[in-house]
């Protein structure tokens, strides 16, 4: 043996599967040494899947990993730590009304009844001298900036001891200065010291500039490592969204397509604190038509569906449904028929506690026949209706009485499916319908969103699946940054194009 | 299976509290074994003790509305107090201000109204404040008890107090002919029907209407409400004018059918069990009706305790208080029990 090892972390073969679904194929990911690793790929990719293997939150199914050139199993997040592996998540996980020091020391595993603080400052102080990072270790973590959070995050991580950082998407609450500034010092660090480090991202920018080695993520599988310094972003965006084999693509059928079914005029939507995540949007989709908006998740594409759905507030414009003015009321939903897809439908489209019978009369049951004599339900009629769709949309097992909470992720799209598509529909708002179903469910629920736009329906389809945009849409858009800031068609498609502007180029 | 649940689990949380009930008597030097005993001879043991039972479950049975209805929207709300005193005092100045003026049939419709308007408007303000301006509604329902109880104590003690109340303050009265009498020859005052009737009534609105259930859809996901278009807040503010209305009621009863004029005894503390009767039936107007008998009996034992084992009546508040919290620890127990696993069904 010569010299120290090379490698400080290896993944060789690491497959996982829940269940029937494949979330890793048989990927290995080498992390030299010292080196920045940048892991890039879509949403659903397998990168946060892969780097809970890492972390022991979860076992791979095969494979194994190797620290230090010796073989380890990681069994536990405990396990991780101990072998010198720390992470720093999307989130902030710090007290937000304690102090730096005191966020520093209770990271420490094996806190002593009790602590002896000035002890502990002092050996803090030791330790942050000999790092890059400067935080005043009195300051309470709420008068932080979120620049200064997340140095704190990372400096938890290094006062542990921890040699490998893995970083989940790190700057996705910075701004970019901030993000520059921690980069650039962690890239430093591992230039000076022993330390590896693995970043989870989304921005290519940041891979460009700060990373030796890439990763790429497709579909659960390595799409490829490069050096950094012999790619571009086009090369990581062809990469990253892939050219797999075509599924027999959904019929797609020539319709006369009517104007002015769906118009946004400058819409402006604000997130849960208030700022702006739709920034004065515009936007018509005529009927007969599948307008998808492509883009990395985060840039606005919740908030738009949930203002469309009437689930959040317009900030400021104007929505328009067939030249009417739509504030999402039950009546102009009525008259409309605008029907809602929206994603995780479990959450955003049921009530888990109620049946498959209620969650399906949720649009209709309070009109004849599902309500009598103004205002008292027609149990009968809701379950007879229920058990039709229920037949109809395949929804198993097809029990009408039993709490659609109960159902698997792809029963309970069947169920929305056969609640909004079963009716007239004029308009459709679809958001990611697809997250976490398998092959022929997928095919399934894309068939049917297909068969609502030949049947003349208005579709806006939402999706971080690029692919699924492709297939399905005749005009493609891109979101970023709570703007549409480019728009193509299918045909036209530009891959590297579109990625550039995903990644906000 | 899983609709034995919610019986089982709120008998398996009595039967603990009256275990640790036990406990408590016995350290307090008494064989719980004849504890129980006595509280059952002073709740159901006979027709004397039957009557002073359904005298207080009525109320309960109205009250427990206050927090049943909005528990349906997803509201926690605990102003079925505010609402008893808001009512109670709606109800005494109509009766004192028509008394004599129409008939008495007319003077308690009146009285009825009154109370249900402004317990209902009381209670329905919590709803507003929570919808529009995202005030707590559990916060803020129990501040507005405290408003209501103040308001009272200004109005007895000052400008509606009659010269002639002594040592304890209180109204003019409302005048025997508007009183509400009993039921037959029995010592149960007509206000039983109105619980039983306001219990059948919201029942069915909850069970059997549209608007029941809406009010279900928004209490299970507020998402999926807005969703599919449903009024929210209106229907919000509408469960909790109902409830309040329901509370309202219970305080029209105590001035017109148990004190006959307005006191600091209209707060007797209705509106508080009213939220442990309403959390042991899970929110369900009709299973209200047995747990509220089931409550007053055990209020109505307290004085039974007192004679026979030298306890102090507030004994009984105790066990109250021992059912709430062992209810409120058995919340957590709903999904997780054998019975709810239906093996085959969920992946």
């Amino acid at each position: 043996m010569s010299g120290r090892p090379r490698y400080a972390l290896e993944g060789v073969n690491i497959s996982k599967r829940f269940g029937h679904l494949r979330a890793l194929e048989g990927v290995s990911l080498r992390l030299r040494r010292g080196s920045f690793h940048a892991l890039l790929g879509e949403n659903g990719a397998g990168k946060s899947t892969l780097v809970k293997c890492i972390m022991g939150y979860h076992r791979p199914s095969e494979g194994q990993f190797l620290i230090d050139e010796q073989e380890q199993s990681i069994d536990n997040p405990h396990e991780a730590h101990r072998l010198g592996i720390g992470m720093v998540y999307q989130h902030f996980t710090l007290i937000p009304n304690m102090s730096v020091a005191e966020n520093l020391v209770l990271a420490r595993p094996c806190l002593p009844a009790r602590i002896d603080w000035r002890a502990e400052t002092r050996r803090l102080r030791e330790k942050l001298d000999a790092l890059p990072f400067q935080v005043p270790l009195d300051a309470a973590i709420n008068s932080l900036s979120a620049g200064e959070k997340q140095k704190v995050e990372i400096l938890k991580q290094l006062t542990l001891d921890c040699r490998i950082l893995i970083l989940d998407e790190p700057t996705s609450v910075l701004t970019p200065d901030e993000a520059d500034e921690v980069l650039g010092r962690i890239k430093a660090m591992t230039r000076e010291t022993d330390l590896s480090v693995l970043i989870i991202t989304h921005k290519f920018r940041e891979v460009m500039h700060y990373a030796d080695e890439v990763t790429v993520l497709r579909k659960g599988r390595a799409a490829g490592t490069t050096t950094v310094a012999g790619t571009t972003p086009a090369a990581l965006a062809g990469m990253m969204l892939g050219c797999d084999p075509k599924r027999m693509p959904s019929t797609r059928r020539e319709v006369a397509v009517r104007e002015q079914v769906l118009d946004l005029e400058r819409l402006t939507v604000l997130d849960d604190n208030g700022e702006p995540a739709v920034r004065g949007l515009s936007l018509s989709v005529a009927g007969g038509e599948i307008v998808g908006i492509a883009g990395v998740s985060g840039n606005g594409q919740r908030e738009l569906v949930q203002a469309l759905c009437g689930q959040r507030d317009i900030g400021a414009g104007c929505m328009r449904v067939q030249a009417e003015r739509f504030r999402a009321t039950r009546e102009e939903i009525r008259r409309h028929h605008f029907r809602c897809l929206p994603e995780e439908p479990l959450r955003n489209a049921c009530v888990p506690g109620m049946t498959i019978a209620e969650n399906l009369a949720l649009r209709e049951f309070d009109r004849a026949p599902y309500a009598r004599c103004g205002g008292w339900l027609n149990r009968a009629a809701i379950g007879a209706r229920a058990a039709a769709l229920i037949e109809r949309f395949s929804v198993s097992p097809p029990v009408p009485a039993m709490p659609i909470g109960q159902l698997s992720g792809g029963n309970v799209q069947r169920a929305v499916l056969a609640r909004e598509l079963s009716g007239d529909v004029s308009v459709l708002i679809v958001a990611n319908p697809c997250f976490g179903l398998d092959f022929a469910a997928v095919a399934e629920v894309r068939e049917r969103i297909m068969s609502a736009r030949n049947q003349g329906a208005a579709v806006l389809l939402v999706s971080e699946d690029l692919e699924e945009i492709l297939e399905l849409a005749d005009r493609l858009l891109v979101m970023a940054g709570g703007r549409l800031v480019y728009e193509t068609t299918p045909a036209a498609a530009d891959l590297t194009l579109i990625g550039q502007h995903m990644a906000g180029h | 299976m899983r609709l034995l649940e919610p019986l089982l689990i709120p008998l398996a949380a009595l039967v603990v509290s009256l275990l640790l009930f036990g406990v408590f008597v016995a350290l307090a030097g008494h064989n719980p074994l004849q504890v129980y005993h006595s509280i059952y001879r002073g709740a159901f043991g006979s027709w004397f003790s039957w009557q002073n039972t359904l005298v207080r479950a009525s109320p309960l049975m109205l009250t427990a509305m206050c927090t049943a209805l909005p528990a349906r929207v997803g509201l926690i709300v605990i102003g079925g107090e505010g609402a008893v005193v808001v009512g109670a005092l709606a109800a005494a100045l109509v009766g004192i201000g028509l008394n004599g003026v129409f008939a008495p049939v007319a003077v308690i419709g009146l009285m009825l109204l009154a109370a249900m308007a402004c317990g209902g408007l009381w209670v329905a303000a919590v709803g507003a404040l929570r919808h529009y301006r995202g005030v707590n509604e559990t916060i803020s329902s129990l501040l507005f008890n405290y408003i209501a109880i103040a308001i009272l104590n200004f109005l007895v003690i000052g400008p509606l107090r009659d010269p002639a109340s002594l040592n304890k303050p209180a109204s003019v009265p409302i005048g025997s002919d508007n009183m509400i009498g009993n039921i037959a020859e029995s010592s149960v005052h007509w206000g039983l029907a109105y619980g039983l009737l306001a219990c059948l009534t919201l029942w069915l609105v909850v069970r059997r209407s549209t608007m029941g259930f809406a009010m279900d859809v928004i209490g299970g996901n507020p998402r999926a409400a807005y969703l599919a278009g449903l009024p929210v807040g209106r229907l919000v503010i509408l469960a909790c004018l109902l409830g309040g209305a329901a509370a309202g009621v219970a305080g029209m009863l105590e001035v017109a059918a148990v004190h006959g004029r307005l006191s600091s005894s209209v707060n007797a503390g209705y509106g508080y069990a009213g939220i442990l009767v309403a959390f042991l039936a899970r929110h369900n107007p009709l299973a209200i009706i047995p747990v509220a008998l089931l409550l007053g009996g055990i209020r109505a034992s307290g004085g039974l305790l007192q004679r026979s084992h030298d306890l102090p009546d507030a004994t009984v508040l105790v066990l109250q208080g021992i059912i709430f919290l062992v209810i409120l620890a058995s919340e957590s127990l709903y999904g997780r029990t054998p019975l709810s696993q239906r093996p085959g069904v969920t992946r």
